[in-house]
């Protein structure tokens, strides 16, 4: 009973990914790119993809929580309608570098910024595709126990504790060991 | 103490979830009823477990599933914390006498003089379906709850098809 829950469905060829397919560590976050603490671990994921190079693969799955952060919908539309064009890394950053500045009319500015096309970009984000996609990462998570933004799962289990650099690091290097 | 276990009747109360305005869980019947159990108003974290409730509420909503969140904080203090967090679900003011819910359903921690992580998921009938105490400090999710919504949902269908669907509509 007491088991973390667990991540369902697993990470496949859908989820947005860095780092090598069969890297002994999987880190997948659910987020939000209007919550403030899924900003404070921006970085911290940046940082353990730093130390752990090639031995981490790092999965962003949505979870936006669009009745506390009215815009961060229209953040995972504007991510998603990035990776349509191969950008989902540079839109997902800039999302999360000015998170403070995050408002809707300043997402066609960013998105020149990373280099999309804008006339493909806005039309995506009127598309269903992406709403569908954001959705099933919403149920994914639900289904998975996510119970907040951010939650972070290593290698299929969620991790309990706080998701800052030192306790992520800690548990990441004891399932390094485990394998 | 021992929470209340699936099977178990949920004992009735009558709660304020407002200055003037209070909530009977025998009120409820003919509906599912989650009731939240929680240490305290105000936890340090956006997006805490009454927040991913508020934002799972049309989850919940199919299964007409009335959510109720229940601490020792008294109705202003409920009021404040439910703005601020724009919550849209009730929360019951387990206040006078302190924690006397809470300790009816077994979920009352005598150390902390807080409720814990509890959930009950209960039928329309008024029985405990589910119940789940969470290890503290832990967030336990909707999961859970959602699971059990579920289970109960087709256990009535098979119960009582008449009274939910036509035949016609049942899978053969």
């Amino acid at each position: 009973m007491n088991e973390s829950p667990s991540l369902t469905p697993p990470v496949s060829t859908r989820d947005h990914s860095q780092g090598p397919a069969n890297a002994p560590l999987t880190l997948v976050e659910y987020g939000d790119y209007q919550c403030p603490f899924c900003g404070a671990a921006y970085p911290v994921v940046k940082q353990l993809q730093e130390a752990l190079g090639k031995k981490l693969r790092f999965v962003f799955r949505n979870f936006p929580l669009t009745q506390a952060h009215p815009y961060a919908l229209i953040a995972a539309e504007a991510a998603e309608a990035a990776a349509l064009q191969g950008k989902f890394w540079e839109m997902h950053d800039l999302l999360f570098e000015r998170q403070r500045i995050l408002e809707p009319g300043i997402l066609p500015v960013w998105a020149r910024e990373v280099g999309l096309d804008l006339e493909q970009f806005g039309a995506a984000i009127r598309e269903e595709g992406i709403a569908k996609r954001i959705k099933e990462d919403r149920t994914s998570g639900i289904r998975s126990g996510v119970n907040g933004t951010p939650t972070f799962f290593i290698n299929g289990s969620r991790h309990d504790d706080a998701p800052d650099y030192d306790s992520l690091a800690v548990a990441l290097q004891q399932q390094l060991e485990g394998i | 103490m021992t929470a209340l276990k699936a099977g178990e009747l949920a004992p009735d109360f009558v709660l304020p979830s407002t200055p003037d305005q209070k909530v009977s869980l025998a009120e409820l019947r003919g509906q599912p009823v989650v009731l939240v159990f929680y240490p305290a108003d105000w936890s340090p974290v956006c997006s805490d477990q009454l927040g991913l409730y508020n934002e799972l509420l049309p989850e919940f909503s199919e299964f007409e599933a009335q959510i109720l969140g229940i601490s020792v904080d008294g109705i202003w203090c409920h009021l404040a914390f439910s703005k601020d967090r724009k919550l849209h679900t009730p929360l019951l003011a387990d206040f006078e006498p302190k924690g006397a819910v809470a300790r009816m359903y077994g979920v009352y921690d005598e150390k902390t003089g807080e409720a814990g992580r509890a959930l009950f998921v209960i039928d329309p009938e008024g029985v405990i379906f589910w119940s789940y105490v969470s290890p503290v400090g832990i967030n336990p999710g909707a999961d859970g709850i959602l699971k059990a919504l579920a289970a109960m949902a087709r256990r009535n269908r098979e119960a009582s098809p008449k009274l939910m669907d036509p035949p016609k509509q049942e899978t053969p």
